[in-house]
């Protein structure tokens, strides 16, 4: 937060790799604006009305052959930087399988986020350092935007729809979180912090942090007080798909296609249930919308996920 | 072009000039003259041009402090709303084509006016209807939307008059479309004998790329306003989440418009910029063929390159890549222009009139806006300066370093055409070059603070930021005095400027065969043309005095 200069503000493992890519493009950049200002400032006086440059005519086999050059030279430029960006972007997204999940709600005009243990924030974020972090996003009413400028990242937090974004933390420190996208009167104040501690430093974090249940065990909660198992279990009088194990796998719908069945799918099923009919079930599931803060939904999604991660078979 | 020593002379005697040729407000407001209704839609683009400058110059100032001092965070939503949708659907989009290319079409063509003289009429009643409509928005208390109108906020979420600035948008698409099938038509069937489509001047070129994309794009912006009207006023789900419906898909028809409004917005620029220069360098354009090619595929490409507003927006990677290719594309003809110009100063015969210095400015501006361009087309980069003032930086530099820059080089260029008269050229001159130091003390500081994370649409900033925007609002300063100072030179000009006769510039440009201003029939004869354009010097020879 104190620190501003871009070199010092790396925060993150793809930090380094986008501003190498930007001083990388600033350099080429500079080089071209220059030559194209340095030509015109050259020709203004040389070519000055009057002035006794040399003005004899090229031959046009000439002409042609250096607007091919220039043509050709600029198309390679572009295309390697874009192979560059493409390289970087690919390797910087992957999802990692070992990282810290963290739930996160942003309505207008706040940050709300759960840790795995059931902690919540507001407007911050305590994480552990070097270890990946996996945003899990949903917002209760406009579009938001998640950005972590020291750690160059940024994602659409978006109502309907659930989004993510992996980042790993290389340096202990505060870092600004700022929401990006405009929201309404007091987006510039949607403001919060990225504090980045030590493993130590973050379980004594943890532990005088005050916790309600585990995100699970709330989800649990809900799943039975709304009555789900009713039609969602092998023994239900309602035939209902079976959930156990159901999270990261193929799902074939009735009109023939296949979902993988991730955050969005789940969320998806429970506020509208009628958008994706999972093959040979019947459409009768009513809709959760409404009844279910984005919170709540949030830990049935938990819950639900941690169905699959104990069913050993499917995973 | 065709022969520069027509008989101007004889030409005195095809009755008073358009501006003589009535004097009645009915003769101006009900006129179908293109060239009448060049100059009512120069007062109309100008008077939304101060608007929106008023509203940036209040944003600037507000700027200064970190918690500002003047506004409540409504009001400075809604300023930096008014300055958007005034600016690029009043003045950005509108300016070149209806005024410039209203006034000079017909006669770079050869023709007696455009071929529909009286949808020419009824298109700026429409962008003034758009207009009003705007405006009374603006009065009755303002809109908080952001020129966007991003869903769900714009439908739900916003109030305020929203429904009125939709409309206005909407009226003032249909005077654009109207002009763009206009300019279209005129170019197919106007043009005088012997003048093809490869002798025609590249500004004409532009105007008609630029009418193809609006008459394209535009109508999906239409679509797209009225069905935020329909969801707003009559609560029709289109893009409401909790519906089914699906914000992203505005965002998808929006850019879909909104990119190549972008290019409405520059190609223009591009063609007035290289009038002007093949006429102050004595040159013939370096790669005519190409450069025509070159407007023809930005207008091409620049349809399918929407998707790179939207890389953090939660659409697919693969969409993000494909995307991401096609944006580092059209900027390859974009490049090659910036070479051809350069090149057309090769061995020219240079002189550097003010329209010169704005036109010399113009390629190094659109340059480095260009150049930032390559930056957000990079997905990684993009992730983290969209939605900063990188990104308004980038596209100032672009619109308004780039587009304004070339607006006011061609209201130089043929302001002698238009009005018969030479303004001072010390102070156009010093107008041009304040502009450019303006413009880029006010942007420039904002590509920095951009990738140091400041957000943009940001009310209150963090202090660290605050060096940057006080040199982005004493650039401001600098950049209103440079924008003023035309209104009293060029005014003053109509009243004591020198005569400038038939062509002061010495140009080979078709327009510049008639007297100046030019009677209201364009041209007693209708011209023959044997030849391409700029002919400032014989095809393999040397450039001449």
């Amino acid at each position: 937060m104190n620190d501003f200069l871009p070199t010092e503000t790396v925060g993150s493992q793809a930090a380094s790799a986008t501003d190498h890519l930007f001083y990388a493009l600033l350099g080429i950049s500079v080089a071209v604006v220059l030559l194209v200002s340095g030509l015109i400032l050259v020709f203004s006086i040389r070519y000055r009305r009057g002035s006794k440059a040399d003005r004899s005519e090229l031959p046009p086999i000439l002409q042609r052959e250096v607007e091919i050059g220039w043509t050709l030279a600029t198309l390679f430029l572009f295309l390697s930087i874009f192979g560059w960006a493409v390289s970087e972007n690919f390797s910087f997204g992957t999802v990692p399988t070992n990282g810290l999940e963290i739930h996160v709600v942003a309505k207008q005009w706040m940050w709300k986020l759960q840790h795995p243990g059931g902690q919540r924030e507001i407007n911050a974020l305590h994480v552990p350092v070097n270890k990946p972090v996996r945003l899990i996003m949903n917002s209760e009413d406009v579009i938001h935007s998640f950005y972590v400028p020291s750690f160059r990242l940024k994602q659409d937090v978006v109502p309907g729809l659930t989004t993510q974004l992996v980042f790993t933390p290389i340096k202990v420190g505060t870092f600004r979180l700022l929401c990006a996208e405009y929201c309404g009167t007091d987006h510039s104040a949607m403001t919060g912090k990225i504090v980045v501690m030590t493993p130590e430093d973050y379980s004594r974090w943890l532990d005088t942090s005050p916790a309600s249940e585990d995100l699970v065990a709330q989800g649990r909660d809900i799943f039975t007080r709304l009555g789900c198992a009713g039609c969602h279990d092998a023994r239900a009088a309602v035939r209902a798909p079976d959930l156990k194990g159901v999270f990261g796998q193929p799902v074939p719908l009735a009109d023939g296609t296949v979902v993988q069945a991730d955050e969005t799918y789940l969320r998806d099923s429970i506020l509208q249930p009628r958008k994706q009919i999972v093959a040979g079930f019947d459409p009768v599931m009513p809709s959760f919308a409404g009844r279910l803060s984005d919170a709540e939904l949030e830990t049935v999604i938990a819950y639900l996920k941690s169905l699959a991660d104990t069913d050993g078979d499917t995973r | 072009m065709s022969d520069a020593t027509l008989d101007i002379e004889g030409l005195h005697d095809a009755g008073p000039d358009y501006l003589r040729a009535g004097h009645s407000v009915l003769s101006w407001l009900g006129a179908i003259d293109h060239k009448r209704i060049a100059i009512l839609y120069a007062a109309s683009t100008t008077f939304f041009f101060f608007v929106g400058g008023m509203a940036a110059t209040m944003i600037r100032a507000e700027l200064v402090a970190p918690q500002g001092h003047f506004f409540t965070n409504d009001t400075y939503n809604k300023l930096f709303t008014l300055h958007g949708i005034v600016m690029v659907w009043f003045f950005l989009v509108p300016v070149i084509p209806t005024t410039l290319g209203n006034f000079l079409l017909p006669l770079m063509l050869g023709a007696r006016d455009l071929a529909f003289p009286r949808l020419n009429l009824f298109s700026w009643y429409l962008n003034i209807a758009g207009g009003a409509l705007t405006i009374a928005a603006i009065l009755f208390g303002g809109v908080a939307t952001g020129w966007t109108f991003y869903e769900p906020f714009t439908s739900f979420y916003a109030n305020g008059y929203v429904t009125l600035a939709l409309m206005g948008v909407f009226v003032v698409g249909f005077s654009t479309i109207a002009t763009a099938l206009n300019f279209i038509v005129t170019i197919h069937t106007l043009r005088a004998p012997g003048l093809t489509w490869m002798r025609l001047p590249l500004f004409v070129w532009s105007l008609y790329a630029t009418s193809l994309i609006m008459i394209l794009a535009t109508p999906v912006l239409a679509i797209t306003l009225l069905l935020v009207a329909a969801e707003r006023v009559f609560d029709v789900a289109v893009f409401d989440p909790t519906r089914g419906g699906d914000p992203i898909l505005f965002q998808h028809l929006f850019w879909f418009y909104s990119h190549p409004a972008v290019y409405i917005m520059i190609l223009p620029g591009m063609g007035v910029v290289t009038e002007i220069i093949t006429c102050f360098a004595r040159r013939r354009v370096f790669g005519y063929a190409t450069m025509v090619m070159a407007l023809l595929a930005i207008a091409v490409i620049g349809f399918f390159v929407w998707g790179h507003h939207m890389f953090v927006s939660g659409q697919s990677s693969y969409s993000n890549l494909i995307f991401s290719f096609l944006s580092f594309m059209v900027a390859v003809p974009s490049a090659i222009k910036v070479f051809n110009w350069t090149a057309t100063l090769y061995r020219g015969q240079i002189t550097f009139e003010a329209s010169m210095l704005y036109a010399l400015g113009f390629v190094g501006l659109f340059t480095m806006g260009g150049l930032t361009g390559l930056f957000l087309a990079s997905v990684p980069i993009d992730v983290h300066v969209t939605d900063t003032y990188f990104v308004v930086a980038h596209f100032h530099y672009i619109m308004v370093g780039g587009m304004v820059s070339a607006f006011f080089g061609g209201l130089h260029f043929w302001w002698p055409k238009i009005t018969g008269r030479l303004y001072s050229e010390n102070w156009a001159r010093t107008a041009a070059m304040l502009m450019f130091l303006g413009f880029n003390l006010t942007f420039f500081p904002q590509y920095i603070m951009g990738y140091l994370g400041m957000p943009r649409r940001y009310h209150t900033y963090p202090p660290e930021f605050q060096v940057y925007h006080v040199m982005s609002s004493l650039g401001a300063v600098v950049l209103a005095v440079a924008y003023l100072l035309p209104l009293f030179y060029l005014t003053a000009s109509l009243f004591r400027g020198r005569i400038a006769g038939a062509n002061p510039w010495d140009s080979t440009g078709l327009e510049w065969t008639t007297t100046s201003p030019p009677p209201e029939h364009n041209f007693h004869t209708t011209p023959r043309i044997t030849r391409g354009p700029y002919g400032y010097h014989p095809p393999g020879e040397a450039a001449r005095v």
